[in-house]
């Protein structure tokens, strides 16, 4: 049960690009997704910022072959998850046990919201076309279609730790010898609901979001998808095409503390990240790069910040947040920084975390504010935390 | 490695919480839909904490609670749910609030539980659970999704995990779904004898303590959990039965009774009645969803009943006649006709 799981093809789609390269591309420009609703039919338009990816439905209908009637986050799930097939360069999944395991939280809400306007004056109208997709899994199934994925499908929604779940569910039905091959990930669309429920909140930055800085306001939300190709060893040794990583260890724990509030001492996500480096069988001290969670929340950045002074001090390895060029992009971060975990072993590779000046009085280290290149990345741990205490931390190491 | 069910905690619209009604007392449905009874959540749960939960939180919590106490466990080792549609009562609290006060003036509290992971965040938090907890949101197999995480997190060496289904009615679920041809559009009396449009509603929560180990109390063993996604044959579904049961060391004469999914809805009844008069010809079956209403969860219910009737090796009252001793229960379920789930479930 402890064979090596590899990830062989990579996919995303976010505000800095719509694939790895391109988003690679702004993280060597140090070029942030954040700026103004252009999009999203909203009345915050002009009022906060947002991470949004500039592609229109129809777009992205074009892109991947489905309609443009259909939610946004199925688009999105699409187009990453297509990419990170063609990237794993599986020709033929047909002779294989393909699992799709996908995560989002807002599922068909985008649609939803057009249905409840009329539905909501008279119950007999409103277009059925548009809550026929309403449900999570209803996501995954049209892209689980589109892909030509049967054999195992399924949908993950803790919040904003959802793709980090599903990341690993993948890697544990190919150790448990139930799948060949998961892809394995998730999506999320800007919704008005989703937009108007953290305002409510009073946790969105009205600036672009500055996480672990001490003068940080809040989160700035976004959308994006991201998605992994792992594979069993065994069908990785009859490949050319060399691995990424493997995914060396994973953890999820609760921090049963609050509903949407972290615990002032992180104790989910100190558990999450202790587990999941115990699993891998290694030391805090080889972690060489943390993608963190780093909302730019007061609670989330304290919390986090304060889990890994208790396992790291005094020895840091380097951090930084990737949601200071994506935003929170809720159910699909996980997945996102997943693939940018990847990344940075494959290319040795650091990303900055913009914006950070001052370090927060409680904390003795500080994030990586530069891109960095020809770093040594061995080892990389992913943190995804949200509401309902749900903590889930993966760990890549290099093959 | 072996799964067993060492108590359950069920509310649905039957007297599921308390055995002996439940045995000597059936609900029928009226109207178009099938209420869960919900019982003195007080019992369960702190009346403060009871007050901000939403229906299925309740619903949710409370039989959980139930569950770990009849099986006396204090801690699982770990939460995992499954709910195909999440917390729709406070989704729709917030999206209505939304589109009338034109995304003005909004305050938090149903937004905050409006996410899928509320029924087992909320676990975890009254029993300061820090395991591992997770949520299932995939239609017709959120359920078995779950049941299938658990019994991976039993192989790694966890145990008393704590699954559970839970889904609820609400008064703009059940409009649209009506209109979707999912639900009776008019009551009528009894909709398996009497087949037509639609079916009746239903909600309910169901949880189970699973363990690798049997105790004098458990209450069943899972032996099989299988699923077709949208198969395409008849045939599909029969030979998933007869390889379950060949891998079992088992034939269906073994089977005592077989619980099934039908609801007489004749858009989705075809495999229904081809099994019925093949398969299952000259076996008893029950389907269930007389007792619980359709929803996509609707399996959890299915497997309490499964659970009870194999530990008590009695038939309610109200019951069809069976076999006994029954060793081993077939439920066969569809949701709608895409998601179809096997279970065989065997006495310990």
């Amino acid at each position: 049960m402890n064979a090596p799981v590899f990830v062989a093809g990579v996919g995303v789609v976010s505000a800095i690009g719509r694939n790895a390269d391109e988003c690679l591309g702004s993280f060597r420009t140090e070029t942030p997704g954040m700026g103004d609703i252009g999009l999203l039919q909203t009345r915050q338009r002009g009022k906060l910022p947002v991470a949004e990816i500039k592609l229109s439905n129809r777009q992205l209908a074009t892109l991947t072959g489905l309609g443009s009637g259909i939610p946004r986050t199925a688009l999105l799930s699409a187009l990453a998850a297509q990419e990170a097939l063609n990237d794993a360069g599986l020709k033929d999944l047909k002779d294989l046990r393909t699992g799709f395991i996908s995560a989002n939280t807002v599922g068909g809400m985008d649609k939803t919201e057009s249905f409840f306007e009329p539905f909501m004056k008279d119950p007999a109208s409103g277009s059925l076309h548009d809550v026929v997709h309403h449900e999570c899994g209803a996501i995954t199934e049209m892209v689980a279609d589109l892909l030509g994925i049967h054999h195992f499908i399924s949908t993950i929604s803790t919040a904003c730790s959802s793709s980090a779940n599903a990341v690993f569910t993948g890697a544990r039905m190919i150790r448990h010898g139930l799948l060949d091959v998961a892809v394995v990930g998730g999506a999320d669309a800007l919704t008005r609901f989703t937009l108007n429920g953290f305002n409510t909140l009073m946790i969105l930055d009205k600036e672009y979001c500055k996480p672990f800085d001490e003068n940080r306001k809040g989160l700035n939300l976004g959308e994006g998808a991201g998605y992994l190709v792992l594979l069993s060893e065994k069908i990785m040794k009859q490949r050319q095409q060399p691995a990424y990583c493997v995914l060396a260890g994973y953890s999820n724990a609760n921090d049963a503390y609050h509903q949407t509030a972290s615990s002032p001492e992180g104790t989910g996500s100190f558990l999450a990240m202790k587990q999941a480096i115990q699993a891998s069988g290694l030391q805090p001290g080889d972690i060489d790069y943390i993608n963190l969670h780093g909302t730019g929340t007061s609670n989330n950045d304290i919390a986090e910040g304060t889990a890994i002074k208790l396992l790291f001090d005094p020895v840091y390895p380097k951090m930084s947040s990737t949601k200071s060029f994506t935003g929170h992009t809720l159910g699909a971060s996980g997945g996102m920084e997943a693939v940018f975990s990847a990344l940075a072993i494959r290319h040795g590779i650091i990303y900055p975390n913009l914006r950070f000046e001052t370090p927060m009085k409680e904390l003795s280290f500080t994030p990586v504010t530069r891109f960095l290149k020809d770093q040594r990345v061995r080892h990389v741990l992913s943190n995804s935390f949200g509401f309902g205490g749900n903590c889930s931390s993966l760990i890549f190491s290099a093959c | 490695m072996k799964v067993y069910i060492r108590s359950a905690g069920n509310i649905s619209p039957q007297h599921s919480l308390e055995k002996e009604l439940f045995f000597s007392r059936r609900m029928m449905p009226s109207g178009t839909r099938m209420p869960a009874l919900e019982p003195d959540y007080a019992r369960y749960v702190d009346t403060k904490m009871i007050r901000r939960m939403s229906r299925i939180v309740r619903m949710g919590v409370a039989a959980a609670m139930e569950c770990l106490r009849q099986g006396g466990v204090q801690m699982p080792g770990a939460i995992i749910t499954g709910t195909a549609f999440g917390c729709m009562e406070d989704t729709g609290i917030f999206l209505r609030r939304m589109i009338d006060n034109q995304e003005e003036l909004l305050t938090p509290t149903a937004f905050i539980q409006s996410t899928h992971n509320t029924v087992g965040a909320q676990i975890a938090l009254l029993l300061k659970c820090h395991a591992y907890n997770n949520t299932i949101v995939h239609r017709g197999f959120s359920f078995e999704n779950a049941l299938l995480d658990a019994s991976l997190l039993l192989r790694e060496g966890t145990d008393n995990i704590l699954t559970g289904a839970v889904d609820e009615i609400t008064e703009d679920s059940h409009a649209i779904l009506t209109r979707f041809g999912i639900y009776k559009r008019e009551p009528s009396p009894h909709s398996l004898d009497n087949p037509g449009e639609g079916t009746f509603a239903g909600e309910g929560a169901s949880f189970f303590v699973l363990s690798s180990q049997s105790n004098s109390g458990s209450l069943a063993e899972i032996k099989r959990v299988e699923t077709l996604y949208k198969p395409k044959h008849f045939a599909d579904v029969e030979d998933r039965i007869h390889r379950m049961l060949r891998e079992s060391s088992l034939t269906m004469d073994d089977v005592g009774l077989i619980i099934t999914g039908h609801n007489g809805d004749t858009a989705h009844d075809r495999l229904d009645l081809h099994l019925s008069a093949t398969l299952f010809r000259n076996k008893t079956t029950f389907p269930f969803k007389q007792l619980c209403g359709e929803y996509p969860t609707a399996s959890g219910f299915a497997l309490w009943l499964a659970s009870v009737l194999i530990s008590e090796q009695k038939a309610p009252d109200w019951f069809p006649a069976f076999r006994l001793p029954a060793k081993h229960i077939l439920i066969c379920n569809h949701d709608l006709n895409a998601h179809h789930a096997l279970y065989l479930i065997s006495a310990c």
